[in-house]
């Protein structure tokens, strides 16, 4: 059997293909599972549903609303952040903990939204967002009827 | 989508003493700068509100402590849980002399910052050349 270039070749393309494609299937199932805090300065995210709403809340010490976007597409929250160094000319740092710089946080949401009616708010450094349930989403009590 | 990484907050080293209620303790991330006449202390106790900072400075020794109450009730079921809510505590040994008459301190946005003006001795002096 004669071995051509492209015989030889097609194999190790096709490899290629599939480990591209695989990686770019599971790529967002690691980068999920992998502890935000990894990446210093990623701020963290609690969230947890109401019977109306989904809330989501983030530490943010020191960043003002106008550092802060909170948009919602579909059902994705986006938060981004930007924090400016704040690094002062002829200081001396002695210890330097506090994250600066942009980050980007994005959240699949459990149920469908009223992107309309999502409310953030900023106090002493905490970020509230409250994401009410789309309509169809909310909990439906169903009276049972007995039997006879 | 149940996540519990809460230990993404660092515990605090030697929690106070005297603790008003159960709950974990956290260390504040902190910016220490030293400027010409004051060192600056930049500690992140987001959830605090002023009133419930407590700051102490004896004998070299500079103690945060802020009181950060829960916001969600116990028994909340979380989606996605990254950090837990709890008070912030942290002491630092100052080298420096420090005119501890004059320390102040502000909260904003979840940020303290405290002034601590050096003493007259330990402030650069520019010592004027003559020729």
């Amino acid at each position: 059997m004669m071995w051509g270039y492209r015989n030889w070749w097609t194999p190790f393309q096709s490899l290629r293909e599939e480990m591209d494609r695989l990686w770019t299937e599971m790529w967002p199932m690691f980068a999920d599972r992998l502890p935000p805090a990894l990446v210093r300065g990623q701020p963290l995210m609690n969230v947890w549903e109401k019977d109306d709403a989904v809330m989501v809340e983030m530490e943010l010490p020191g960043v003002k609303s106008e550092q802060l976007d909170v948009s919602v597409v579909g059902n994705e929250l986006t938060v981004k952040v930007d924090r400016p160094d704040t690094a002062q000319e002829g200081a001396t740092y002695h210890r330097r903990e506090r994250p600066v710089g942009r980050f980007t946080r994005l959240l699949r949401l459990p149920t469908e939204v009223d992107a309309a009616r999502v409310e953030a708010e900023l106090r002493n450094g905490v970020l509230t967002i409250t994401l009410p349930k789309a309509e169809k989403a909310k909990p439906r009590r169903i009276t049972v009827a007995a039997g006879k | 989508m149940t996540r519990h990484t809460n230990l993404a907050k660092t515990a605090a080293e030697t929690p106070p003493a005297e603790r008003t209620r159960s709950g974990r303790c956290y260390r504040p991330n902190v910016d220490i700068i030293e400027l010409a006449d004051e060192l600056l202390v930049v500690a992140d106790v987001p959830g605090a509100s002023s009133e419930q900072i407590d700051v102490k400075f004896e004998d070299g020794q500079l103690t945060i402590h802020a009181h950060v109450p829960e916001r969600q009730p116990e028994d909340t079921e979380y989606l996605l849980r990254e950090y837990g809510v709890g008070d912030y505590y942290r002491t630092f040994e100052v080298s420096e002399a420090v005119d501890s008459d004059k320390i102040s301190a502000e909260y904003a946005d979840g940020v303290l910052t405290l002034h601590l003006p050096k003493a007259e001795a330990s402030k650069p002096r520019k010592i004027a050349v003559k020729t």
